[in-house]
């Protein structure tokens, strides 16, 4: 199968901005992405450089864009990635190039460092006689984090960290989101106080790019909105973000809809700025030539709205989930 | 409204959902995912009586329905447990729903021939930067672009059809910023303001979205030299079928459209 790759370079030491170049390359139709670019090194240019080791998407090394979206190239099928028998190559976002597709992550392992990502028991329980309880259910949810592989895929593509590199990022809040629910931690309360001053949870728009690129399914994004209920739960709410949500939420609860006349100035908590125009018209029905049918003639839709936050509220005392 | 206005000449007929309730747009679900599904569900449940799709003009609400469908269509136990608290409520939802948001419709239902038909005021020598908002593109495997990549190019073909030319930006698929306006203001507007600037920087002179959050978004970004209106997919379609600006509410605009639009003569 004959390919092209196409590869930004960039060597920061001796170029003044970088370049595309073109290889073109006839691979076995099962190569990868990574294979593809091994064979480029090992037959036509050893100047190209990229990182890796595994092979085998664990050690999360060969982080790269992908057509534009950051991925594993040791995990992407050369065919399903070739748009014309192209594919195009760039190094990650949000972190400097250090030559060609090898970034510099330091940016990245900051922010990790920043949440303290160990475990850290109470120093009272340290030793072989303490024992710590967990349920399957709780290690089936953790361990969607506890197999991150560190890529930096995430981080790359988030759309915050793109405009203030202060954010800590996908990763390093998922990580946070483990490490809060571990029952070995006992730095719960803290770490969610630190998670919920500026640059933690609550910057983040819920845009769905770590979601979407991440090649563990970590879901970093989940991982920080179960933050944010955790953090309100906590009752840490001095935040224009929880006054946000609990703003959002009492208003779907009270009225069935958004009330835009409250919620803006209820989540700045002081300062009422402009009303937003147009949401409330977001849903429409479509139909093809029938009348409506007289389903509900007397409006129920509120005192049913409410019946479902009740029921939900209830329910929460005894055990948390729908 | 620009929806109500141009659904006429699209062959829909609008019903509305009484007593649907808002979608949560993503904040409820991240409260309470549990209590926001079922929310929805009872929506979807609402239309699946009626036997009619949902139509959204929203990708933020488009998303969630989409989400919501994704999970109760995939996963038996939790449609279950979400059928339970709505059953006595009289709801069960089948599994039957199906919601899509108006630029899909337009392109896989209606189609881009038949619209073409319906133009009357071509959009000619309008350059359109085309914006789709986070939800209606990711999670790719949820919102359908997996089986569907060719909807990552509906809103240019859509430009294209109603005579005008879509301009590229780095932006079109990222985040507006939205949902942080309260929480960091600075990043918010700094996002908004990013895609702005490059659209306006490549010649648009307007930018169309179907996400009606980035409109709102949009006029707080306060920069002179950065004057780009912003318009809802259905104004975008009601000038091109022929309504005059003031119908479509394009008179309101704080960032007005009208400048570009009596450049090109489009004014009526
Ligand atoms: S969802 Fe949040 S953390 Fe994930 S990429 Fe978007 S802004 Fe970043
Ligand atoms: S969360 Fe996913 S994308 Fe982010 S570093 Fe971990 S494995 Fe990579
Ligand atoms: S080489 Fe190890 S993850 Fe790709």
């Amino acid at each position: 199968m004959l390919v092209t790759l196409r590869v930004r370079r960039f060597n920061p030491e001796t170029d003044l901005e970088p370049r595309f170049q073109e290889y073109t390359v006839d691979v076995p139709e099962h190569f990868t992405v990574l294979d593809a670019l091994i064979t480029i090194r090992e037959r036509i240019d050893g100047t190209l450089a990229f990182r890796y080791s595994c092979r085998m998407a664990i050690c999360g090394a060969c982080g790269m864009r992908i057509n534009g979206l950051a991925g594993l190239a040791c995990k992407t099928a050369l065919r399903s990635a070739l748009n014309d028998g192209t594919v195009t190559l760039e190094p990650m976002g949000n972190m400097p190039v250090a030559k060609d597709l090898v970034v510099n992550m330091e940016p990245f392992w900051h922010h990790l460092r920043t949440v303290r990502p160990y475990i850290e028991p109470h120093p009272a329980r340290i030793g072989p006689q303490n024992e710590y309880r967990i349920s399957p259910e709780l290690v089936d949810e953790l361990s969607e984090v506890v197999r991150c592989i560190m890529c930096g895929a995430c981080f790359s593509d988030c759309t915050v960290d793109e405009i203030d590199i202060n954010f800590l990022g996908p990763a390093a809040l998922a990580r946070a989101g483990w490490l809060v629910r571990d029952p070995r931690d006992s730095r719960a309360a803290d770490r969610l106080r630190e998670l919920s001053k500026p640059h933690g949870i609550w910057d983040c728009t819920r845009c769905f790019f770590c979601v979407q690129v991440c090649p563990k399914d970590v879901k970093p994004m989940e991982q920080i909105l179960r933050l944010r209920r955790l953090a309100v739960e906590a009752g840490i709410t001095d935040n224009n973000g929880a006054r946000h949500t609990q703003a959002f939420v009492d208003s779907v609860k009270e009225t069935g809809w958004l009330d835009e006349f409250t919620l803006v100035p209820k989540s700045w908590g002081w300062n009422p700025v402009a009303l937003l125009p147009e949401l409330p018209t977001a849903v429409r029905m479509l139909v093809r030539k029938r009348a409506p049918s007289p389903v509900h003639p007397r409006q129920p839709g509120v005192d049913e709205v409410r019946n479902l936050f009740e029921k939900t509220e209830r329910k929460r005392s005894v055990k948390d989930d729908a | 409204m620009a929806m109500e206005k141009i659904a006429g000449k699209l062959g829909l007929e609008l019903v509305g959902l009484e007593g649907a309730a808002c979608t949560g747009a993503g904040v409820l679900q991240e409260r309470d995912p549990g209590l926001a599904d079922t929310l929805n569900a009872r929506t979807l449940a609402m239309a699946e009586r009626l036997g009619l799709p949902v139509l959204t003009i929203c990708s933020t609400c488009q998303g969630v329905f989409s989400g919501t469908l994704y999970r109760l269509n995939r996963d038996p136990v939790w449609r279950a447990r979400i059928n339970e608290k709505l059953a006595d409520l009289g709801y069960t939802y089948k599994g039957t729903a199906r919601a899509a948001h108006l630029l899909w419709v337009l392109v896989e239902d209606i189609g881009l021939d038949r619209l073409r038909e319906l133009v009357v005021r071509p959009l000619r020598g309008l350059k359109v930067a085309a914006f789709y908002g986070c939800y209606i593109l990711r999670p790719s495997w949820v919102v359908g672009t997996d089986e569907k990549p060719e909807r990552l190019k509906y809103l240019e073909k859509v430009v294209r059809v109603l005579g005008a030319e879509p301009v590229e930006f780095p932006g079109e698929y990222k985040c507006c910023g939205f949902p942080i306006l309260t929480t960091n203001r600075r990043n918010s507007l700094m996002m908004a303001g990013t895609h702005l600037t490059d659209a306006r920087r490549r010649g648009a002179d307007l930018m169309v979205t179907p996400c009606p959050l980035y409109q709102p978004e949009a006029v707080k970004y306060r920069d002179p030299n950065v004057r780009l209106p912003v318009l809802h997919l259905p104004q975008l379609l009601g000038l091109a079928f022929g309504f005059s600006p003031k119908e479509l509410r394009l008179d309101r605009h704080v960032v007005s459209v009208l400048p570009a639009l009596e450049r090109l003569s489009l004014k009526v």
